[in-house]
């Protein structure tokens, strides 16, 4: 589509939207549960196309925003206790954990190599033999599978210095303790977990909870026709769950990527910044692939991590608050100098605040 | 709680943003301003010497060192070159500083030097003066290189922040983010092909066609770390004002779009090495455009936006769906986000 | 979360895995979750391995959506 015609189709769609609020007095809140989705919000000036009593919340869908302290701070230990190569999404460089980020890590004379797929580790362990190369496994249902063919691989081929230090975490278990919550209207579902997991995978929400929710792709335009679908399910009180990204997402999924992660991955309980420890939430490295959990292969001693207790990022986190209620946003905590991790993380929401600002 | 001192020099403080900014305000310009250091002009205009010279320094450690479209030496010939460009200066005289590091192969440093000399007779540049020095293995990353120029000013042109006002309009020469994109998808650690090179190149026929623009031409940046956000932004704290910029007029070429769609990575903080932003008076966005159509270097050359009567030190973009938006400053390294 | 793009699949390079190109930067992926894709369909790539093979006929309905509603404040533009 040209640019003309981009703006005149979300003019159509934002006026949908705008007429469908007018008909409810009270604020209608959506929250979008993946950090993508925030930042293609944000990039696109969305908000500025809505009207008064729509509000849309950011969730707990950034794997950097919902990985712990901890987590870095043990990686950081395994990379100098055990001359470790640190292989990484872009993604956690600048996480600081109690005592410095990888970044940090870095300056010190570590090794830290950003890789775009987790299969590149796999070389760089080949490169740097016997040296052990520990891949920060952060990530949910779409990157899953990924980092399970790796290990696939890596078993095939014998890598015996390939590690994995596992924050895996999976979307379901949270959403049904935010689905509860009476403030929230409805959620715009992540596109591409939804692309492994299915769109029936949702039907809770409708059936136990009463909530809408609609499967959105990532142009402004998917995201604004998904808003329109949900904003009509909450005012005509018709919930139900819509796949507004049929072009991608089938109905049952990937099934091909759940088997790969079935065979590779169990059911473990985890620990989400901002929500805690959250039952079957997480993925734990299972027979076979065992040998290659880090935190097994190499323990250290991780001491406990206090967060700032005036950081909000936990009621950000979870759509009870937005960043500009944060004493800290925008004053000591900024993008290059991050106290939470809805900072640090790009596709967190006061990142995101930060960088796109509202005008 | 203060924000902590940094112990250390961190990446980030090199990115271009505002931890550089930070370093240069808080660690360095306090001890060494003595009046014409405070402004951070790209290059500076020299006084006392009877010519208007303009004089500038910079150093180049790209990594990987030979990237599409150049390599370390042509950028270390184009980036001096560009700064004394901003300047309204011919550039005309290079120093060139190399350290190297022990163990690094003759050979390449022969494809730099031959690469060096290119650009440089391309520039209509001399090298005039030179040190090499060798350092022990481990201390550098193969080849770092110094480059300080000296260009002369003819004329009456002088672009510089106090002219630029309200109502003035924004011009970029051409596509953006085109060298960093380039840098970052022939990493090591990336296997990507692609048919997109770095833009280095000297701006200097760009300059030197906008300056027939006269008093028209208010103001000359270009865009290297940070890309067009941080050059925007700085524009936008100089003057006070917000700037407006229109999203569908920022020309990229299309790798350039794909590469920072799968790599997660803004395009406009992505770095250039041979554009060049302009603000300009309002009634010469026309004649601007047309002084450029015969450079080949200024290849799709727009008009992004204009300085507003407002005074917020801000740039606002109004987005391909019509909605608006702050840009703000880039903060440090440019990272690919995927999970 | 999960940053993926559609790419063009333009060659099958050995038992699960592929050439993708977008707007001319191409890269090699792995087509282990999507044994059904085949040369000139466009798949979803997230770090480096396909998720999903794009469904043509829902794209374009969705772009035929969007293009109706264009069209009609194209109308509502005229009056």
């Amino acid at each position: 589509m040209n640019p003309a015609d981009e703006s005149r189709t979300a003019k159509a769609l934002a006026q949908e939207i705008g007429e469908i609020c007018s008909k409810t007095s009270g604020p209608l809140r959506f929250m979008e549960v993946c950090g993508t989705h925030t930042m293609a919000v944000h990039a696109a000036g969305l908000k500025s196309l809505f009207p008064d009593n729509l509000f849309l919340v950011s969730g707990p869908g950034c794997p950097v925003c919902v990985t712990e302290k901890r987590f870095i701070d043990e990686a950081m230990l395994i990379g100098q206790q055990h001359d470790a190569c640190m292989a990484t999404f872009g993604d956690l460089v600048r996480v600081p954990g109690s005592f410095g980020s990888l970044a940090t890590f870095r300056s010190e004379g570590g090794t830290v190599r950003v890789v775009y797929s987790p299969m590149d580790a796999i070389d760089i362990a080949a490169a740097v033999s016997p040296r052990p190369v520990v891949f920060l496994g952060v990530g949910f249902e779409t990157t899953i599978p990924t980092i399970a063919a790796t290990l696939k691989t890596a078993l095939a081929r014998g890598t015996e210095n390939l590690f994995v230090l596992p924050a895996f975490k999976t979307i379901h278990p949270p959403l049904r303790i935010l689905a509860a919550k009476e403030d929230l209207h409805g959620f715009l579902l992540p596109g591409h977990v939804s692309a492994i997991i299915g769109s029936d995978s949702y039907e809770y929400l409708v059936r136990d909870f009463r909530k809408p929710g609609a499967v959105a792709g990532f142009e402004a335009l998917d995201i604004l026709l998904a808003l329109r679908d949900l904003v009509r399910m909450a005012v005509d009180k018709s919930p139900a769950i819509i796949n507004d990204y049929k072009r991608v997402v089938r109905s049952e999924g990937n099934p091909v990527a759940r088997a790969v992660v079935d065979e590779v991955f169990e059911v473990s309980d985890a620990s989400w910044r901002g929500l805690g420890l959250i039952p079957g939430s997480g993925l734990a490295l299972k027979g076979p692939y065992a040998r290659f959990d880090a935190a097994k292969s190499f323990p250290v001693e991780v001491p406990e991590a206090k967060d700032d207790p005036r950081c909000l990022c936990a009621a950000i986190l979870t759509g009870a608050k937005t960043p500009d209620r944060c004493g800290l946003f925008g004053k000591e905590c900024t993008p290059e100098d991050p106290v939470g991790p809805c900072m640090v993380s790009s596709e967190g929401t006061c990142a995101a605040y930060y960088k796109y600002g509202a005008a | 709680m203060a924000r902590k001192p940094d112990t250390r020099i961190l990446l980030g403080h090199g990115g271009g943003g505002r931890m550089t900014g930070r370093l240069i305000r808080e660690m360095i310009l306090p001890k060494l301003d003595r009046g014409q250091l405070g402004a951070l002009p790209d290059s500076v205009v020299l006084s006392g010497l009877g010519a208007a010279i303009a004089y500038t320094t910079d150093s180049f450690v790209v990594s990987p060192i030979f990237f599409p479209g150049g390599d370390i030496g042509s950028l270390a010939v184009h980036g001096t070159c560009n700064d004394l460009a901003c300047s309204a200066a011919r550039p005309l005289f290079l120093s060139l500083g190399l350290i190297l590091e022990e163990g690094f192969p003759m050979d390449q440093l022969e494809t730099i030097l031959r690469s060096i000399s290119r650009a440089a007779d391309e520039a209509g540049v001399e090298i005039v003066t030179g040190d090499t020095k060798v350092v022990p293995k481990g201390s550098a990353d193969g080849i770092f290189i110094n480059t300080s120029g000296i260009g002369q000013i003819n004329g009456s042109v002088r672009p510089s922040p106090e002219k630029i006002a309200e109502t003035d309009l924004i011009l970029v020469s051409g596509p953006v983010g085109n060298h960093g994109m380039a840098v970052m998808l022939s990493r090591a650690e990336f296997s990507f092909d692609f048919d997109l090179k770095s833009d280095s190149a000297s701006v200097w026929p760009v300059v030197e066609r906008l300056m027939e623009l006269g008093d028209g031409l208010r103001f000359l940046r270009d865009p290297t770390r940070g890309g067009l956000a941080a050059t925007l932004n700085e524009i936008a704290h100089m003057t006070g004002k917000e700037i407006r910029v229109d999203e569908a007029a920022i020309p990229l070429d299309e790798s350039v779009s794909s590469a920072s769609e799968i790599l997660g990575i803004d395009p406009l903080q992505a770095a250039n090495e041979g554009k060049i932003i302009a603000v300009i008076a309002s009634d010469k966005g026309q004649e601007a455009l047309d002084l450029l159509k015969e450079c080949p270097i200024a290849r799709g050359a727009s008009i992004i936006g204009e300085i507003t009567s407002t005074n917020l030190s801000r740039v606002v973009m109004t987005t391909r769906i019509g909605g608006s938006r702050v840009v703000s400053e880039p903060s440090g390294e440019l990272l690919p986000r995927i999970c | 979360m999960c940053l993926a793009v559609p790419m063009k699949l333009i060659e099958i390079t050995g038992k699960g895995t592929g050439k993708v190109d977008s707007g001319g930067v191409k890269t090699d992926v792995s087509l282990m979750m999507i044994p059904h894709a085949r040369v000139g369909d466009y798949i979803i790539i997230h770090a480096g391995f396909g998720i999903e093979v794009l469904n043509p006929e829902e794209a374009e309905i969705r772009l035929d959506i969007f293009r109706e509603l264009a069209a009609a404040t194209a109308r509502l533009e005229e009056t």
